[in-house]
């Protein structure tokens, strides 16, 4: 057993786990957040990426070791933290735009989507057609033959933009 | 069927000299980890024979991007993220900036490394093409100190390196002394994104007037390692692709290249349709040189 030092969606926590466990696992299992999906385990679909220090990984190809002193944030991390007690939670623009665009049918890619668009509009914050596709490009998803997606993000990007001028 | 996580050991030394004493210690013992992209799909689908593993993905000793008067120095821990933000790289490289733009996801790109790409030595690997047409160089380090060779002389067979059990890749030094040089590559998959390739080739040449004064092929999958195209070189240099000559030339180059490639079949491919694939991209650059 590891000890590791995890600082996920803000919260810093100590974990002892097996070294070579998946990141996938540590989160779903010992961090109970189950948002973060398992699709393939082979690094295929981006349906367990996270972002870790800011960047996007898939989490079923990163060995607890390795995320040691890390902070990673999840599809829970995303929101804004729920307001006082009652209100109602809010959405994270990305989210939002998914919701409204129908770019999430089942949900099983959808945490994947969603961080690898956060990552992508970090980087390029009014991304090109080619743009969202490459960035897009490791994430899969069987139901809404990604036409909705693409839309979201470009609704997103828009949304975003308009919030930060 | 998934391995049992519990039954490996993983740890990560603090320095680069510290994972060499270890390596020393028990040769054979223990397996470097850099960013897992290939290793953990492996422990994924229960075929890690490794238990053993020291991880060199923190080092930053072996993640840096160097730039000389005459080369380009790359630690193996740079990742293809790195590769595709490095100026000097997409200026002077732009046959290994292309192949880190199109190897995986963008996820896979921000872990996986250059020196895991060399030393997991799939013949269908995305970056050696590259890195062979420029004639580059690798330094091997142990608690021995270090060595250089060229990397025509790493890949050994399939799967199998001049890496002794000791070893790390330490750096791969790429010549940037190709201005002027006609550059050109094609990978071919089943999509553009994240498809390991069924081949790909580099493609270097310089141009006397219409003659081809020097010419240079790296490729994947058209044997059982990558393969730095030397039979095809030989019979093109010095043709011409001047227009009354150029299918004689294009002729000569096909030929040359279904004399050389010895590709292997597996499940991405044939090993006949790779050698027609192989030929059409090398007459695409034989063509692109008369533009
Ligand atoms: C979904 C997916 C898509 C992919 N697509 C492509 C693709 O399109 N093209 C392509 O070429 N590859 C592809 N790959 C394979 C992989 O991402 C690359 O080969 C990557 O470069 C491996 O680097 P790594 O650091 O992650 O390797 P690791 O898994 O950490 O290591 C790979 C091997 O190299 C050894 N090693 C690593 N670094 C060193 C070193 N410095 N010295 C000695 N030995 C070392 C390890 O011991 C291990 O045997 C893909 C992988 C996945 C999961
Ligand atoms: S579950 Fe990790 S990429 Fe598919
Ligand atoms: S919404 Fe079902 S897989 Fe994408």
């Amino acid at each position: 057993m590891s000890t590791i030092q995890i600082t996920i969606n803000g919260t810093s926590q100590s974990l002892d786990v097996p070294p070579m466990k998946r990141l996938l696992d540590v989160l779903r299992e010992d961090a109970h957040l189950t948002g973060t999906k398992e699709g393939c385990g082979e690094g295929e679909c981006g349906a367990c990426a996270v972002l870790m220090n800011g960047e996007l990984v898939n989490s079923c190809l990163v060995p607890a070791l390795h995320a040691d002193g890390a902070s990673v944030c999840t599809i829970e991390g995303v929101a804004p933290s729920a307001a006082a007690e009652g209100e109602p939670a809010h959405l994270h623009p990305i989210q939002q735009c998914f919701f409204e665009n129908g770019g999430a049918q089942c949900g099983i890619c959808t945490p994947g989507m969603i961080l690898a668009t956060h990552h992508l509009l970090d980087k390029y914050p009014n991304p090109t057609l080619e743009q969202i596709k490459e960035g897009l490009a490791g994430n899969l998803c069987r139901c809404t033959g990604y036409m909705r997606i693409f839309e979201s993000v470009q609704k997103a990007a828009q949304a975003l933009t308009t919030i930060s001028t | 069927m998934r391995s049992d996580v519990t039954q490996y050991e993983l740890t990560a030394p603090t320095t680069l000299a510290a994972v060499l004493a270890q390596l020393a210690a028990e040769p054979g013992k223990h397996t470097p980890i850099a960013g897992g992209t290939e290793l953990m799909v492996a422990l994924g689908v229960g075929r890690l024979a490794a238990k053993s593993l020291l991880s060199i993905n923190h080092l930053k000793e072996l993640r840096f991007i160097r730039v000389d008067d005459d080369a380009i120095h790359i630690g193996a821990g740079t990742t293809f993220t790195d590769i595709r933000r490095n100026a000097d790289i997409a200026r002077d490289l732009p046959l290994l900036a292309s192949s880190a733009s199109w190897t995986g996801s963008v996820a896979n790109q921000n872990r996986g490394t250059l020196g895991g790409n060399i030393c997991n030595a799939s013949p269908a690997a995305d970056t050696p093409p590259a890195l062979l047409a420029y004639g580059a160089t690798v330094t091997l380090i142990s608690t021995n100190g270090t060595r250089t060779v060229p990397y025509t002389e790493f890949h050994l067979g399939y799967k199998r390196t001049a890496l002794r059990p000791d070893e790390l890749l330490h750096t791969i030094t790429v010549p940037r002394t190709f201005a002027g040089w006609k550059q050109h590559i094609r990978k071919v998959g089943t999509r553009n994104a994240q498809a390991i390739s069924k081949t790909a080739l580099a493609c270097l040449a310089k141009l006397d007037g219409e003659t081809i004064a020097e010419i240079r092929i790296g490729a994947a999958s058209l044997a059982d390692r990558p393969l730095r195209c030397t039979g095809i070189e030989a019979a093109l240099t010095g043709l011409s692709i001047a227009k009354a000559d150029l299918e004689a030339t294009v002729r000569a180059g096909r030929a040359a290249l279904a004399f050389e490639a010895k590709p292997i079949d597996d499940i991405r491919s044939t090993g006949r349709y790779r050698s027609i694939v192989a030929a059409n991209l090398l007459e695409e650059f034989l063509r692109s040189l008369v533009l």
